[in-house]
């Protein structure tokens, strides 16, 4: 049992549906994810893991229920809360006209970084994830890992105590995830709690420790990763997943 | 503040990066001002200045078509260029091209008998209504001249064609008049009349001196740049939207604005960004373009625009158009789906606007329906404030009454934007 005190996000009976019920319906939903975690999201196609995560960043508004990261009430009209955490969308969100150092400056001014902050941390953040080499260059015309590596450096030039990954490693090579995922465990390491989306199972199986398996508005199972496998007698996270969502297509 | 920079920044490094948007911007219009205010100028000299050529073809031979023929010289509108008498309607008509002209007269050949017989005709009831004996024998009915034929092409404008049929008809009087008096002189004198006498009683006429009519007394003639200037700078910042919508609608459809609405920091202080900078850019825009008008102008032989001596007024009505047509912009943006959308109905609503609000034809020249319309068009306010301010030496009490329509019609843009914003849940 998680205590209150050490949760990063704490969802309480949460009620959401789309206008004229035309996506996922979440109804008297509950999770906690402790502080420190390595939290991952998974499901299959339409389950409703990117509507719950823009519940959680205040992209999407509940229609009851509440959902509270680090002890305060997202939804509410102060963005005081949106310091707390930062996103990583799985869409390229950021400026293709700009260079990396220019992102990083808009975007490190919007999260209340000051001068000082922002030249510092892009500094760090263009070394640590290989891109000082072209720190000035459009992103335009950038492969898409190294558009993928800047998603991920803005999302947390503010040092989040929480970090919404959605997809973060789509389309990327196999240096690219591993060099994402070695830093996402650095992060993590300082303290960050992740929650992390992905359909890279068995990439998901290396990185989270804590995973919840959701379909259909509900969460089908949640818990320790290494338990759950145990409990069910399965070798990996995609047996498991098959085991507890079906072998049906999915819309 | 650093959060409202930051985005002044930004915004104005994406603006820099966009070639296309800056030549919508500044290229497109200057190349309208200057072209519109050649064309309007040079149909301002063909009225005033340069000569309509016409030709002329006199089947008659007696001596009042060949005054006829000197009186249309003489009224400095026209180079006559005279062609056979014998000629039909298709060898005018090859005439006219041949000359590249666009008028030709015909004069029938029994102009001088006719008018002749005029003249008798109304000298005689002029010595009956005196009392006089008149020469009954020689009494004669008093009927209407043959008339003349005016051939013209097609593509000249009906005002033209009005003002040409105008300067005709009074070289006609001119010619009757004199016919008439000659006659009357001669019937009461039996003399022919002193050619002194008769340039004093036909050439003494009262001139009409033309005043243009300004609010500080001041007088100072429009011209063509005048007129355009100010027309196409407005127009040039309402094209702004071309650039400012689109980037409205790409902040909304791209990726960015999802992580945007997930920062600690409100999308107003985005708007107010692109505001001041989109701003600044209307301003840099009649900037140019006064300055192109003030010194660039005569070096291609057009008027060099005259700047209001109101200069304060000037920057009020500029700042007002520019914010009313930044406005619009993000208004169109914010309601916008996709950057087609905002393009397409971007420019056409400004050609709209434009025509109706009296940029492209004046608004006392519309019928009484459009008029009303006109005035719900902002470029309508924009024109209006500009023109008191060029053409009618606006003091700054008129220049505030001027604008006051168009800060309404700003305020009501920032409110649509305002619900578009709160119903897509943006603020």
């Amino acid at each position: 049992m998680v205590a209150m005190s050490s949760l990063a996000v704490h969802i309480e009976n949460l009620g959401f549906h789309y206008p004229g019920n035309s996506g996922v319906t979440y109804d008297g939903l509950n999770l906690k994810i402790a502080e420190g975690e390595r939290f991952g999201l998974f499901g299959p196609n339409g389950a409703g893991k990117t509507t719950l995560m823009n519940l959680m960043t205040g992209l999407l508004v509940a229609d009851t229920g509440s959902i509270q990261l680090l002890g305060h009430k997202i939804g509410t009209k102060s963005k005081a809360v949106n310091k707390l955490f930062g996103f990583v969308p799985q869409d390229f969100s950021f400026y293709q006209e700009l260079s990396p150092i220019e992102n990083l400056e808009f975007f490190g001014a919007w999260y209340g970084l000051n001068r000082r902050q922002i030249a510092e941390r892009s500094k760090e953040l263009l070394e640590i994830l290989g891109l000082s080499h072209v720190s000035y260059k459009p992103v335009q015309n950038f492969s898409g890992g190294m558009k993928r590596r800047i998603n991920l450096a803005i999302g947390v030039i503010h040092n989040p105590k929480i970090l919404f990954l959605d997809e973060p490693t789509v389309g990327v090579d196999v240096q690219t995830r591993h060099a994402i995922i070695d830093y996402l465990k650095q992060l993590n390491k300082q303290g960050t709690t992740l929650i992390y989306t992905s359909h890279q199972l068995s990439e998901a199986e290396g990185l989270c420790e804590q995973i919840a398996l959701v379909d259909n508005g509900k969460i089908v199972r949640e818990g320790n990763l290494d338990k759950l496998l145990e409990e069910y007698d399965h070798q990996n996270l995609e047996d498991l997943f098959l085991n507890l969502t079906g072998k049906d297509y999915r819309n | 503040m650093f959060k409202l920079w930051a985005s002044i920044v930004k915004d104005v490094r994406i603006l820099l990066r966009d070639r296309v948007g800056i030549s919508l911007m500044f290229i497109m219009p200057v190349i309208l001002v200057i072209v519109v205010t050649l064309i309007q100028n040079s149909t301002f000299q063909l009225m005033n200045k340069n000569k309509l050529t016409v030709v002329v073809c006199n089947k008659d031979t007696g001596k009042l078509s060949k005054q006829l023929v000197t009186t249309i010289n003489k009224i400095g509108m026209f180079k006559v260029v005279q062609v056979d008498g014998s000629q039909n309607a298709q060898q005018i008509a090859d005439g006219m091209h041949t000359n590249d002209a666009m008028l030709a007269i015909t004069i029938p050949p029994d102009f001088t008998s006719k008018i002749e017989t005029k003249a008798k005709a109304s000298s005689n009831k002029a010595l009956k209504s005196f009392g006089l004996q008149a020469d009954s024998a020689k009494e004669e009915k008093l009927t209407g001249a043959t008339p003349l034929t005016l051939y013209y092409n097609p593509s000249i404008p009906e005002s033209i064609r009005f003002s040409v049929n105008g300067a005709l008809t009074s070289a006609l009087q001119i010619v009757e008049s004199r016919e008439t008096l000659r006659t009357l002189y001669y019937a009461i004198n039996e003399k022919e009349m002193p050619q002194q006498l008769e340039n004093e009683m036909l050439n003494g006429k009262a001139q009409i001196n033309q005043v243009p009519v300004s609010k500080d007394g001041s007088i100072k003639a429009p011209n063509a740049t005048q007129h355009n200037v100010p027309a196409w700078t407005i127009f040039a910042m309402f094209f702004i939207i071309m650039s400012l919508s689109g980037s409205v609608v790409r902040e909304k459809v791209s990726g960015s604005f999802i992580r945007l609405k997930t920062l600690p920091t409100n999308f107003a202080v985005g708007l107010l960004s692109k505001q001041i900078t989109y701003l600044c850019v209307t301003l840099f825009q009649a900037l140019v373009i006064f300055s192109l008008g003030l010194w660039f102008f005569p070096f291609i032989n057009l008027p060099a625009l005259n700047l209001p001596s109101n200069i304060f007024g000037l920057i009020l009505i500029t700042v007002a158009v520019g914010y009313c047509a930044v406005s619009y912009a993000i208004c169109v943006g914010v309601f916008a789906h996709t950057q087609e959308q905002a393009n397409g109905f971007g420019a056409v609503s400004i050609v709209i606007l434009s025509a109706i609000g009296g940029l492209m034809v004046p608004v006392f020249a519309m019928p009484g329906a459009l008029k009303t319309i006109s005035t719900l068009s902002p470029l309508h306010w924009c024109i209006q404030a500009y023109y008191g301010l060029f053409l009618e030496g606006a003091g700054l009490k008129d220049v505030v009454i001027s604008i006051l329509p168009l800060i309404g019609i700003t305020f009501a843009f920032q409110g649509l934007t305002f619900i578009g914003l709160k119903r897509k849940k943006l603020i």
